[in-house]
């Protein structure tokens, strides 16, 4: 599955970053690396860009990047992306 | 003794522009790096006298790809800097020591100031900074910037640092495949690095990383290229992954690895529980959009009916009051007629129309700081994101195109605070196109005399024509001018804060100061320029009536062309250029040349347009070049006076292209 199809208040593990260029150096550089918990906190008010939660900070992506990102969902684990609700 | 050359370096939102203000005061210049329009600001230290702070831009990573990122890069690597600050952000340290780690591969002197870290005692969290250090091999000194906490400390630690500089060990977060390729690339490069005055650590990992500009830097022979990509594909193959990820990968690890051992969070400080709170409103599905609209609409109301109108009307008032005396002061010392009228004409009226959008100009950069500094900014880009997607801008270009409804000079000057250099130039071509305060006087004239039943649309279809040229513009050069791939739209949203009132204050006092510089400048000139051709004719003499002056040639000349447009009349033309000054302007350049006044314009018009030419003279004036302030806003910020007159004749170009379609469409039906 991909980040993009995540639904607000789901999350997961990235599995893999796809890409290339600019995009991926700074999807990575951000703290998007495989391994990493990411929880989908909202969209945005026109359905793109989404915000996401990890490593203990909040940042947004719109959903054609986040289709690079692999994830492995795992089940009810709001707690897992460093903000604890 | 010569001066110690400092930097100061940090991800975005890390407060480092507040420690940057309370380490210099109000002791600091602003300017650009060179080749760029990245701001640089240098300021003196107050209790280190001795010493100069470069703030460097506020950047997440040293990879290659954006301006700011490169700039940092070769500031640290050629001037050489004695000693690196890094703010970091104790509230978000992973991704703040991500950057950490790859200053340290610079292997400049560093010290780490650990930024709201009273946020995080607060908080119930802790981290353990003497062992952190340990760790790192860097010293850190917890403070708080805005609260000035900790601050003699790290100056103490700067002295200190300066006197005897400590060697930055060599970061050991490298293990296995990535350890052993480092290695094999040092081991090639050392000569070319050595020569070429690179750190060696940082070449290679930039190598490894399959960085270009460091490629092309070290001058590398063909052979060694080679063998360096062999060693970098057998590390990938060995881990499964490939280059950038894997030093990506390895760094978070490692800066993992040390936080598990230091960093004790429990739950999220307090401003991040307050963030959260404030974002189900302002990101709110339904609400966030309107909450926003109405945000604007508050600040144009006190910016321009309230506060600035007021302020603005007593510098008019003061500059009338000065040129009056000035001019009687003039009169009783006999000076010859034209150096008077050059005086009082030229330059107070000229310098002063401008002078009088000080207020505003100053009122709106305190709501833009506070919305900067406050964190929302961010979040008026998460929100409007994707309504400037499609003409290839992101959220962030909202903003100050929303201004250009004001003014155009705020509008572009605000376009700093984008940090790609691509949006920002194309926003500063868009801006003007949403239609500025000071042409309403021309639509009030024109709708007057043409269409007093049905004002309120034609002025509606004036501002959508405006919003239409924009929009298709951007199609236009994202496609020609701007192709190309555009910055990634990966945004932090930081937590809201309470922005500092000294770094507001500051901003207030650079934008003020930027737009005086440029009003006695190129404003300056440019309004001795037009009361020059308005008032001698070819053979330069003096005149009394403009009708026979250079401008009015020039405007005959103009005529001609602007045939087409449906008004072939010298008198408009004029207006036109005139119009360059301010906006205003081709309002009172109408009125004296048909030797009326604002009332009788409604009679005279008619004389120059039909109702058709009057509308085709109206999308021409929304579009074309916006006037000289605005324009010399726009050289500053494109930092090039090629561009800037580019992108003055495309608008003009635009705008005589539509006012043709219009007239000559027009013609057929009517």
């Amino acid at each position: 599955m991909t980040l993009d199809q995540i639904k607000p208040g789901n999350g997961g593990t990235i599995t893999a970053v796809r890409g290339e260029g600019a995009l991926r150096r700074r999807l990575l550089d951000m703290g998007l690396t495989p391994k990493t918990k990411v929880l989908v906190k909202k969209t945005a008010p026109m359905g793109d860009p989404i915000e996401l939660a990890l490593r203990g900070y909040m940042l947004s992506i719109r959903k054609e990047d986040a289709a690079n990102i692999e994830i492995e969902v795992t089940v009810d684990d709001t707690s897992t992306a460093g903000i604890s609700g | 003794m010569t001066q110690a050359l400092l930097a100061l370096a940090g991800n975005q939102n890390s407060g480092k522009t507040t420690l940057f203000n309370v380490l210099t005061g109000s002791n600091q210049h602003v300017g650009n790096f060179p080749g760029v329009t990245v701001e640089k600001k240098v300021g003196q230290i107050k209790a280190l006298k001795e010493a100069a702070l470069v703030d460097l831009p506020g950047i997440y990573s040293l990879s290659p790809y954006t301006n700011e990122e490169i700039v940092t890069r070769d500031f640290i690597l050629k001037e050489r800097p004695q000693l690196i600050i890094n703010i970091v952000d104790a509230t978000n340290i992973e991704r703040n020591l991500y950057l950490t780690l790859q200053l340290m591969e610079l292997q400049v002197p560093m010290i780490i100031a650990l930024n709201m870290m009273d946020e995080v005692i607060q908080s119930g969290n802790s981290i353990d900074t003497e062992r952190l250090s340990k760790q790192l091999g860097v010293e850190i000194i917890p403070i708080s910037a805005a609260h000035k906490q900790g601050i003699n400390e790290l100056i103490r630690a700067i002295k200190k640092m300066l006197k005897q500089p400590q060697a930055i060990p060599k970061p050991d977060f490298c293990t296995g495949e990535v350890h052993r390729a480092l290695h094999a690339i040092a081991h090639i490069i050392e000569d070319h690095a050595k020569q070429n005055e690179y750190p060696l650590r940082f070449a290679a990992t930039k190598l490894v990383e399959g960085d270009q500009v460091m490629q092309e830097a070290l001058r590398l022979h063909e052979d060694d290229i080679h063998i360096i990509e062999e060693i970098v594909r057998s590390m990938e193959h060995a881990l499964a992954t490939d280059r950038e990820a894997a030093l990506a990968d390895m760094r978070y690890s490692y800066i993992e690895a040390i936080c598990k051992d230091s960093v004790c969070k429990l739950q999220e400080t307090y401003s991040q529980q307050r963030s959260e709170r404030i974002d189900r409103w302002l990101t709110h599905k339904y609400l966030g959009i309107p909450i926003f609209i109405g945000i604007m609409l508050t600040i144009f109301y006190i910016t321009f009916s309230i506060v600035g109108g007021v302020l603005q009307e007593w510098l008019e008032t003061g500059i009338e009051a000065f040129s009056e005396q000035f001019s009687l002061l003039l009169s009783n010392m006999h000076v010859s007629t034209w150096l008077h009228e050059l005086l009082i004409n030229g330059v107070c009226s000229g310098v002063g129309s401008v002078l009088s959008f000080l207020p505003i100009i100053v009122i709106l950069f305190f709501f833009l700081s506070l919305l900067e500094d406050s964190g929302y900014m961010a979040r008026v880009a998460f929100v409007m994101d994707r309504s400037l997607r499609k003409i290839g801008l992101s959220g962030r270009s909202f903003v100050p195109m929303l201004i250009g409804f004001g003014c155009s000079v705020p509008a572009i000057m605000a376009t700093r605070t984008l940090s790609s250099e691509r949006d920002r130039k194309m926003t500063i071509l868009l801006t003007p196109f949403m239609s500025c305060s000071a042409k309403l006087p021309i639509y009030g004239m024109i709708t007057a005399a043409f269409f007093p039943n049905h004002a309120a649309i034609i002025l509606v279809s004036v501002y959508l024509l405006g919003i239409l040229v924009a929009i298709i513009s951007g199609f236009l050069l994202k496609k020609t001018v701007f192709q190309g791939e555009c910055v990634p739209f990966v945004m932090e949203l930081p937590a809201y804060r309470i922005p500092a009132a000294k770094s507001v204050i500051l901003h207030m006092w650079d934008k003020a100061k930027d737009f005086l510089h440029r009003a006695f400048t190129v404003i300056f000139v440019a309004s001795i320029l037009i009361w020059f051709l308005q008032s001698f004719d070819w053979q330069l003499h003096y005149l009394n009536d403009s009708s026979q002056s250079i401008l009015a040639s020039i405007g005959s000349m103009l005529a001609q062309i602007l045939a087409p447009l449906g008004f072939n009349d010298w008198r408009a033309a004029t207006a036109l250029i005139s119009g360059i000054t301010a906006k205003e302007s081709v309002v009172s350049t109408l009125s004296v040349l048909t030797q009326g006044n604002d009332v009788m314009l409604t009679q005279t018009l008619p004389q120059i347009f039909t109702p058709l030419s009057a509308y085709s003279f109206l999308a021409f004036t929304v579009l074309y070049m916006p006037c000289i302030a605005a324009f010399a806003a726009t050289k500053r910020e494109l930092g090039s006076w090629r561009e800037a007159l580019l992108t003055a004749a495309y608008q003009t170009t635009a705008a005589y292209i539509v006012a043709l379609l219009i007239y000559q469409i027009g013609s057929l039906f009517l």
